[in-house]
C-alpha cells in the first residue's frame, strides 16, 4: 500500500509535467500561428488525434487471445452502431459501457 | 457573466459532460477497487486532470513505481498536448490566472469542443467557463464513484471501457465534420497501428509523431500540385 506522501509526490510530478506540456508550447509556437501549414494541420488534426486515442484505448485487445477480445470488440461495435443510429453521445457511451460490463463480468475469460 | 452564457455553456458541454460523468464514476470505482483511498479521486482529477494518464497512474501508484517512471509516463502519454497549442484559441483568453487555468485544463475534450467549427466564435470567458464545467463533471463523477466504489463488488468488470467509448464517439463526431477528407483518419489509423507494432511501450508519442509527419508530407505534396497547376 503506497504512503500518502508517495501518492502526493506522484500526483505533483504528473501534474507539473502535464501542465508544462499544455502551457509551454503556446510560447514556443506563437510565431507559427499565421502559417498556412499550421492552419492546415490544425483543421485536419482533431479527427486523427481521436482515432489514435481510440487505438490507444484498445491496445490491450489482441486477436491472439480472441476470447478476451469478445467484450471490448462487442462493446465498441455497440458504441459505434448506437452513435451512427441516434447520434447521442450519452446513449452511445452508456450503451457501449453496459455491453462491456455485462460481457466482461459474465464471460469466464476475464 | 450573463445567465444566458452560462446556459449556452451548459448546452455546449452537455454532450461531453454526459460522457465525462459516467466515465468519472467508473474511474472512481476503479480507484477504490485498486485499494487506493477515496480521496485519490478528487486529488487525481483535480490536480493531474488528464484522463488517460490518471487511469495509468492508478496502476503506477498501486505498484509504488519510481517517480522517474511516473514522470516518463506522464511525458509520453501527454506529449500529444503539445500539438493542441497549434489551434487552441488561447489568444481569446485574457489575464494571467485565466490563461493559467485554461492551459492547465486543456484536455482532449476541451480541445475537441473549442477548436472545432462550433467554437470558432466563442469569446474567452465562454471558453474558460466551458473548461471549468468539464472539470467539475470529471471531479464530481470520480469522487462520487470512489465513495460508492466499496458498495460495488469486485466481480463487476469492464467499466474502464467508458474511456474507449468516449474516444470512439469523439472520433465519429470529428470524422463527420471532415466527411470528405478520408486520408486523414486513414493516416491516423495506420500511424496508430504501426506505432502499436513498432513502439508498443510508447504508442501515443510514436503515433502522434508519425501522423504529424504524414500530414506535413501530404501538405507539401498538395502545395507542389498547386504550383504545377499555376505553372501550366
Amino acid at each position: 500500500m503506497p504512503s500518502a506522501l508517495y501518492i502526493f509526490a506522484a500526483v505533483a510530478v504528473s501534474a507539473a509535467i502535464t501542465w508544462g506540456l499544455r502551457a509551454l508550447p503556446f510560447a514556443a509556437l506563437a510565431p507559427l500561428r499565421a502559417s498556412r501549414t499550421v492552419s492546415y494541420l490544425s483543421t485536419r488534426m482533431p479527427a486523427g488525434v481521436m482515432v489514435i486515442l481510440l487505438v490507444y484505448c484498445l491496445r490491450g485487445t489482441s486477436l491472439d487471445r480472441p476470447a478476451a477480445a469478445i467484450a471490448p470488440v462487442a462493446a465498441l461495435a455497440a458504441t459505434v452502431v448506437l452513435h451512427l443510429w441516434r447520434r447521442n453521445a450519452l446513449l452511445s457511451i452508456m450503451g457501449g459501457t453496459c455491453v462491456s460490463v455485462v460481457l466482461a463480468s459474465t464471460l469466464p475469460f476475464h | 457573466m450573463k445567465l444566458h452564457t452560462v446556459r449556452a455553456v451548459f448546452r455546449d458541454s452537455a454532450a461531453v459532460g454526459f460522457g465525462l460523468v459516467p466515465l468519472g464514476l467508473a474511474f472512481g470505482v476503479i480507484i477504490t477497487h485498486a485499494g487506493l483511498p477515496w480521496w485519490c479521486a478528487p486529488l487525481f482529477t483535480g490536480l493531474v486532470y488528464a484522463g488517460s494518464l490518471e487511469f495509468l497512474l492508478v496502476g503506477l501508484v498501486v505498484a509504488v513505481a519510481p517517480l522517474a517512471t511516473v514522470a516518463l509516463t506522464a511525458l509520453l502519454v501527454n506529449v500529444r498536448h503539445v500539438f493542441y497549442a497549434l489551434s487552441f484559441p488561447l489568444h481569446r483568453v485574457r489575464g494571467r490566472a485565466a490563461r493559467a487555468y485554461s492551459t492547465f485544463s486543456l484536455t482532449d475534450e476541451a480541445y475537441a469542443l473549442t477548436a472545432g467549427e462550433q467554437g470558432r466564435m466563442w469569446p474567452g470567458p465562454r471558453i474558460l467557463l466551458l473548461q471549468l464545467f468539464l472539470q467539475l463533471y470529471w471531479v464530481g463523477g470520480a469522487t462520487v464513484g470512489a465513495l460508492l466504489g466499496s458498495v460495488i463488488p469486485d466481480s463487476v468488470k469492464g467499466l474502464d471501457f467508458a474511456m474507449t467509448a468516449l474516444f470512439a464517439v469523439l472520433a465519429l463526431e470529428a470524422l463527420r465534420n471532415w466527411r470528405a477528407d478520408v486520408p486523414t483518419p486513414v493516416l491516423a489509423l495506420l500511424s496508430a497501428l504501426a506505432a502499436r507494432v513498432l513502439f508498443p511501450g510508447a504508442l501515443l508519442p510514436a503515433a502522434f509523431a508519425m501522423f504529424t509527419v504524414g500530414l506535413l508530407l501530404r501538405r507539401i505534396r498538395l502545395e507542389e500540385c498547386e504550383e504545377c497547376a499555376v505553372d501550366a
